[in-house]
């Protein structure tokens, strides 16, 4: 009886491991069949022709902007908050707080960032929908991610590391810029990978931010789709699946490449030092 | 007058005759670089420190020893003021380096660059072994090569570590070996130019041979540095110290001259501890 | 033997001490405000979104009761009822997880206890990247292939049904689950195998009696994790889910949850339309709040 169940349940798991991989390689198969026809030169770096043969170049060059702009602030302000909370605070309310802000802000979903986006950004701030107002909402979207990685990326430095550089009489920014911060920079660039790959990823928020205007923009402050807004909007509007699989497999290789680096750079962490 | 505390406290606690004995000495010309007076030392509510007066003389080397726990790796590092590093230490009473009260005056950089530090374990930056020696002297605004080179040249010298690393300055210092490392950590803490040297059990993570060569080199350190060492291994204190101070329970249960603790204890503690009774 | 410090080189270091002490002053108030801002965004947020969501009912009279059980959503008559949408959504995130989460585990257990080391080595890092893929893709996915699957074999008229959102969110938190997962239940040591196996039990049973249950913190993220991603879902669910104001009383309804309600009219939305689609966003925050909660409260009691 015991021999039956043991059975059932491991069939169950390669059962639905099967599924998982099954269903994955489905998604991905379909998409690159689907695209694969559409993929060229002409396809990545020409221009947008609402004809529907015209390429993605505006919405590649829109989501480098989109991560351009957000990492530039995001980056600087979240690595410096999680320096904060790692070498300088004391344990506290304050801590706490600064804690659960960004906890809370991790798990808000991203049509509620959209929405305060749309309102603060793009009318309150008077940005209308554009670039910058995506890119300023992304930048509170990644700043937990980059936060929380950094944070991770500094508690691995040795404390015997920030030690012998205070016993040399350094100040403490000394120490963070000379030997803490390049110690966690492998770590700190994981982060940044994450956090382009979610910026890549998000909809709902640049939908509400950035509009979807499928041209070359002029300026940050113009209306402007990325890769992954245009491929829902070919989808929703003219049914295009081709159109919209072909962005797809340009997501994917993004999104590929970026988890390479990842990988790549931690390896690099773990094998030495130096 | 730091040391006259200093050894009315311990007359407190020791026989009178002993503590006049000492007290003679101090007078008798030699001057106290370090002085301590009553200093109580707490984690938060916890106290880990009782009372601590001490007299540390230039250009000597003084051990503390003392079972693990006992106080005397804190008390070492109230000298630099690493303690500063942990939330909640409090500290009172005195500690007076050449004549200045170092918990009054708030220049710990200017402190730390004349008391320099050599931890238990080699702690060196993932840099160079050049670039590690010249950190500090750096971070003091030394730009100049040629001054840089000759720092660090003079200091892995002072280390006696030179001849072994010259033709590699400029490879990773996390490439030697533990040894080397530690005296590379005593050469980047020689580059500061320091009047005292810190080190806490700086041969614990070492063999018996790196531990023997750095060893030495404490003994031919003393006639530029003013040596303070914190250690487990008795034989060390026995071979590398002028003076040794007994640590229990976070007090100094015994201060004297190196051979005075290790032949003729006053305190039967002492005794019991350093013929290995406990600890 | 280095030479000790000239008087002028003391001087001088004295000097520029001071000057690195104002710089430690100065960048550690720098990195507080730094902190500080994720908290100001926070409370800006939450503020915003509060604020104009709270506006009709406390300004104009409506009835947050009205709103959160009316069943009509006509802004242009000023009729703003959003239980449907509230239904919808509570259907299709319980749907997803019925699915997706023992899937999900059986795929990480399989991973990390049973599979070959070289099948889970091809297949760990594959499943991550599927995590990272944009959700979109998913979207795309799903009214391409399910959505005309449900059409043809169930005889719908229209294949975007609430089925069709729950089989997208389900395969979309599949990835999530499996990766946080199987990291959990690896890190369970080895000694607990061992010893359970040392004791007779079968390698099944160690596994669902001893390791799995002392991953158990970390499977609870991973669900948390996918549930996350699942409800707060939005383009991918516009594609599949039909977008029909009707309270669902079978899975091929066509149906609109709360983030797709958001998503479809804030474009064009003003005044009070805009203000409700605030409180629809609050609806779905809280929504979110009780259900990671409700969740906290499983793990903790299943931890005694």
């Amino acid at each position: 009886m015991r021999k039956f169940k043991d059975n059932l349940l491991r069939g169950l798991l390669w059962f639905s491991a099967f599924l998982t991989v099954a269903v994955l390689v489905t998604i991905v198969g379909y998409i690159f069949y689907k695209g694969y026809r559409l993929i060229n030169f002409d396809f990545i770096f020409g221009d947008y022709s609402p004809a529907g043969d015209g390429g993605i170049w505006p919405m590649i060059v829109t989501t480098i902007y989109t991560i351009a702009i957000s990492l530039l602030i995001a980056t600087p302000i979240g690595i410096l908050a999680a320096v904060y909370l790692q070498e300088y605070a004391k344990q506290g309310r304050l801590v706490k707080t600064i804690r659960f802000a960004t906890e809370s802000l991790t798990g808000i979903p991203s049509i509620i960032y959209g929405l305060f986006g749309a309102v603060f950004f793009v009318t309150t701030l008077k940005l209308g929908m554009s670039i910058i107002a995506a890119s300023l909402t992304l930048t509170i979207i990644v700043l937990p991610v980059i936060i929380r990685t950094t944070e991770e990326a500094l508690k691995t430095v040795p404390h015997s590391y920030r030690e012998g550089s205070l016993a040399l009489g350094t100040t403490k920014l000394q120490t963070l810029y000379k030997v803490i911060l390049p110690s966690a920079m492998p770590g700190i660039l994981s982060g940044i990978i994450l956090s382009i790959g979610r910026i890549v990823g998000e909809s709902a928020a640049i939908f509400l931010t950035a509009g979807t205007v499928a041209a070359m923009p002029e300026s940050i402050f113009s209306s402007a789709r990325t890769l992954t807004v245009h491929s829902y909007l070919v989808t929703q509007e003219s049914g295009d699946i081709e159109l919209a699989a072909a962005i797809g497999i340009v997501l994917i290789v993004i999104i590929l490449v970026l988890n390479l680096s990842a990988t790549f750079i931690s390896k690099k962490l773990n094998k030495a030092d130096y | 007058m730091g040391c006259m505390l200093m050894s009315t406290t311990v007359i407190e606690r020791n026989n009178a005759e002993k503590g006049n004995f000492s007290q003679m000495k101090q007078h008798s010309g030699e001057a106290a670089k370090i002085s301590v007076t009553d200093l109580n030392l707490f984690y938060g509510e916890k106290q880990a420190l009782y009372n601590v007066s001490l007299g540390i003389q230039e250009k000597k080397v003084t051990a503390l020893i003392g079972p693990s726990g006992c106080g005397k790796s804190t008390f070492l590092r109230t000298l630099n003021r690493m303690n500063d590093l942990i939330d909640g230490v409090k500290i009172t009473g005195d500690i007076v380096v050449d004549s200045e009260n170092i918990y009054q005056s708030n220049d710990v950089i200017k402190l730390r660059t004349k008391v320099g530090m050599v931890f238990q374990k080699p702690n060196l930056f993932p840099m160079s072994i050049y670039d590690n020696v010249a950190y500090g002297p750096r971070m003091q605004g030394i730009k100049n090569k040629k001054e840089l080179n000759k720092i660090v040249e003079e200091s892995l010298r002072g280390a006696a570590i030179w001849d072994e690393v010259k033709d590699r300055l400029k490879t990773s210092a996390l490439g030697l070996s533990g040894g080397q490392q530690q005296r590379v950590c005593i050469a980047r803490a020689i580059a500061m130019k320091p009047e005292i040297i810190l080190m806490d059990e700086p041969t614990s993570a070492l063999d018996p041979i790196s531990t023997l060569k750095v060893e030495e080199l404490i003994t031919h350190m003393k006639k530029d540095y003013t040596i303070v060492i914190v250690t487990h291994n008795m034989q060390q204190a026995a071979r590398v110290s002028d003076k040794t101070a007994f640590f229990l329970n976070g007090e100094i249960i015994e201060y004297d001259e190196t051979d005075h603790i290790f032949s003729m204890p006053q305190d039967q503690r002492t005794k019991d501890y350093v013929t290995g009774r406990f600890g | 033997m280095p030479s000790p410090l000239t008087e002028k080189q003391t001087l001088e270091i004295g000097k520029s001490n001071k000057r690195k002490y104002m710089l430690e002053k100065l960048s550690a108030r720098i990195f507080l405000l730094c902190a500080l801002l994720s908290v100001l965004s926070l409370l800006l947020i939450v503020g915003f979104v509060f604020y104009k969501g709270s506006h009709p009912f406390v300004a104009e009279g409506y009835s947050f009761i009205d709103f959160v059980f009316g069943v009509d959503w006509v802004p242009s008559e000023g009729k703003f009822g959003i239980f449907p949408m509230i239904v919808a959504s509570v259907f299709a995130t319980f749907g997803a997880l019925i699915i997706g989460v023992p899937i999900g585990l059986f795929t990480a257990i399989f991973l990390a206890e049973i599979a070959p080391k070289s099948i889970a080595k091809i297949i760990s890092p594959a499943v991550q990247l599927l995590a990272g893929i944009p959700s979109v893709l998913y979207g795309v996915f799903g009214l391409a292939i399910i959505v005309p699957f449900l059409q043809n074999n169930l005889g719908l008229a229209k294949g975007q049904s609430l089925l069709a959102i729950i089989l997208v969110l389900a395969i979309m938190m599949l990835p999530t689950i499996v990766t946080v997962a199987e990291t959990a239940i690896r890190a369970v040591p080895k000694t607990y195998r061992e010893g359970s196996l040392a004791l007779g039990a079968s390698q099944i049973g160690t596994i669902f009696k001893v390791v799995v249950p002392a991953a158990k913190s970390g499977i609870m993220a991973a669900i948390v994790l996918g549930l996350g991603r699942a409800i707060g879902e939005t383009m991918a669910v516009i594609l599949v889910a039909g977008n029909s104001l009707i309270i669902p009383t079978s899975l091929t309804d066509s149906v609109r949850p709360l983030t797709t309600n958001i998503a479809l009219e804030m474009g064009y939305a003003f005044g009070t339309h805009q203000e409700m689609l605030f409180a629809t966003g609050i609806v779905l925050f809280s929504f979110i709040l009780l259900l990671n909660f409700v969740l906290a409260k499983i793990s903790s009691k299943g931890g005694n």
